[in-house]
């Protein structure tokens, strides 16, 4: 039996979702934002949604996730996507609306703009990467950056006289009434990887009832910033970030 | 039948919105400009037409709403005063750079930083010459009564569509504040899908199908190149801005002898100010910008070889001056006169000050 004999579709175990473009992605072996696109891709094409999706891209790595998901998008300034989420979905209240927002871009210079979407109770999806550093320009210190943690910006780790402590977001915007569904998510793992898609597929399923804003945080890796090997960074995800950053449902 | 109200000028800026078929509104308070969003609530257009209004947590956040209202082809506006708009200018550089089609309205106070909130015109090259970073410019609206507060809240957006640009109004704490009898607009309606799909389906947010390739709005070019080339058509559009779109008005000009140039409220100012020079046996007209960008250039060059000196009247340090000298180039005296942190001049200041800086200077 040839390779191609094997290759027809009822022998089909896994494909790449028709929604994720052709493009190579620009994102380092072992980051967590390949395996995410994946399931945001998937969960759209599942839903059949793809006409009525609008994606708000941030500041920061995934500055450039709109090559990779063929959906419509808008790249928005740096932190700001939540306000220009709230527009969208407002002005087109039959779309689906999510923002894709790194640490920096979502719980430091765009703050006031998550906490007061979730406030309002916008009726969007975000979608939270928190890999405690910013990847893009290079690992410098993130709101959620680890104390102790190295970064080109606290070379000798953090320090919470010098530098605040890092800030649990999420579990900020849980308490705010206008979220539906806030939770807390990984990638490490297939198991992992399986439940994460299940959460995303909730918010997405949630905000199609316009019942509030659904929030899904993804405790992420970023090797090169972290200096580690993929596997070494997911070791040193478990071991650091998860204690600090628990995974699992905070809300709905 | 048509409509005559008395209002103030930032009354009218909400009520032209809601009558030129505006989408949505993104705003946040600041003084003297407070009352276009309070009008908005009050006259509640999402109970009526499906206007949008929402007040925004800064005025960063309301910009930042308007390039995504924008970036869905929707008609989308902001207003605010001085310190706003410097908040805002972050967003306003990407709305540019992304080509989308707004209008933001400021009515300016008196600065530097928290100033004052009295009127003022100190804004002006932060709106002509562009205001945040990068090479980009907004096609710049001066209303100098409350009937042009009207007329160009829809001028504004046929601009900002016609062209994919941004559209300022700029007007001042005099013009927003001042009641004027003003004849309303005609009622639009808002366009519908298939409109916005046929006028700006090649580029809007509206969600892919399956007739087109997915759309995206961004600013952001790695590729210096290309980044060149990009920034090479935003002057072509420029050019042609300039070529087709330049607004002013004439006052006394045929026969002058002086030209005093103002926009806005010193423009009133200025007429009254000419025709008591007038009464003094000066032969003085007034050139009013209707545009501020583009800027009328070319007929301040032609007056420049027929008249003896020009007179920026402007409440600010001296900022449109600049604009009338190089326009000038030169053959003529140009001189600047203005009141500065809220204070207004009467028109016997500027005849005084157009007696000593141009006619009486030997």
């Amino acid at each position: 039996m040839e390779v191609k004999d094997i290759i027809k579709p009822e022998n089909l175990v896994y494909k790449k979702p028709s929604l994720l473009t052709d493009n190579v992605t620009h994102y380092c072996p072992g980051c967590s934002h390949g395996v995410v696109h994946k399931l945001v891709a998937e969960v759209i094409e599942e839903m059949g949604i793809q006409e009525k999706t609008i994606a708000v891209s941030p500041v920061g790595c995934a500055v450039l996730a709109y090559n990779y998901i063929s959906v419509d998008w808008q790249e928005a300034a740096h932190g700001r996507a939540p306000a220009v989420a709230t527009a969208i979905k407002r002005l087109m209240p039959e779309k689906y609306v999510f923002t894709y927002q790194g640490d920096g871009d979502l719980a430091s210079i765009g703050a006031a703009e998550i906490i007061h979407a979730c406030n309002r109770g916008e009726n969007i999806v975000v979608i939270f990467i928190n890999n405690a550093i910013y990847g893009m320009t290079g690992g410098q210190m993130a709101p959620t950056t680890l104390v102790g943690m190295k970064t080109a910006t606290s070379p000798y780790g953090r320090d919470v006289k010098l530098n605040g402590h890092p800030l649990k977001i999420t579990e900020l915007i849980a308490q705010l009434p206008g979220t539906e569904f806030v939770t807390r998510q990984a990638v490490h793992t297939p198991a992992a990887v399986r439940k994460c898609k299940r959460a995303i597929l909730k918010a997405f399923q949630n905000v199609g009832k316009n019942t509030g804003t659904q929030f899904v945080e993804v405790v992420s890796t970023c090797n090169s910033g972290w200096k580690l090997s993929p596997v070494k960074s997911n070791e040193w995800m478990v071991e650091n970030m998860f204690p600090f950053y628990p995974l699992g449902d905070l809300k709905g | 039948m048509a409509d005559y109200k008395l209002m103030k000028g930032n009354e009218v800026i909400a009520e032209a919105a809601i009558r030129c078929g505006c989408d949505g509104y993104f705003g946040y308070p600041i003084t003297p400009q407070s009352e276009v969003m309070e009008t908005l609530m009050l006259k509640k257009p999402w109970e009526d037409t499906g206007m949008v209004v929402l007040q925004a947590e800064s005025e960063v956040a309301a910009i930042n709403m308007v390039y995504g209202g924008a970036g869905c082809g929707k008609k989308v506006m902001t207003s605010s005063s001085s310190p706003g708009i410097s908040l805002k200018q972050e967003g306003i550089t990407y709305i540019a750079g992304a080509e989308l089609p707004c209008l933001i309205v400021n009515v300016v106070r008196g600065g530097p930083g928290l100033g004052t909130i009295q009127p003022a015109q100190s804004d002006y090259f932060q709106a002509v010459k562009g205001g945040g970073h990068g090479d980009y410019h907004l096609i710049v609206l001066a209303p100098a009564s409350v009937q042009e507060m009207n007329d160009f809240v829809g001028l504004g957006f046929d601009l900002a569509f016609k062209y994919l640009n941004p559209v300022m109004i700029l007007s001042d704490g005099v013009i927003g504040q001042m009641m004027e009898k003003v004849k309303l607009s005609e009622v639009k309606p808002r366009w519908t899908e298939a409109e916005i799909k046929k006028m700006s389906g090649s580029w809007a947010t509206t969600g892919k199908t399956a007739d087109r390739d997915y759309n995206v709005i961004t600013s952001l070019e790695l590729d210096s190149a290309k980044q060149e080339q990009f920034n090479h058509k935003l002057i072509a559009k420029y050019n042609t801005i300039k070529e087709n779109e330049v607004r002013y008005e004439m006052i006394d000009c045929e026969d002058a002898e002086y030209i005093i140039v103002a926009y806005g409220s010193s423009s009133r100012i200025s007429q009254k100010a000419i025709t008591l020079c007038r009464e003094k046996g000066y032969k003085v007209g007034l050139l009013r910008p209707i545009t501020l960008y583009p800027y009328p250039t070319k007929i301040i060059q032609e007056l420049a070889t027929r008249v003896k000196g020009f007179l920026s009247v402007e409440m600010s340090a001296g900022q449109m001056v600049e604009d009338v000298r190089l326009a000038v180039n030169g053959k003529v005296p140009v001189e600047h006169y203005g009141r500065l942190g809220g204070m207004i001049p009467t028109p016997n200041e500027v005849v005084k000050a157009i007696e000593e800086k141009i006619i009486n200077v030997k």
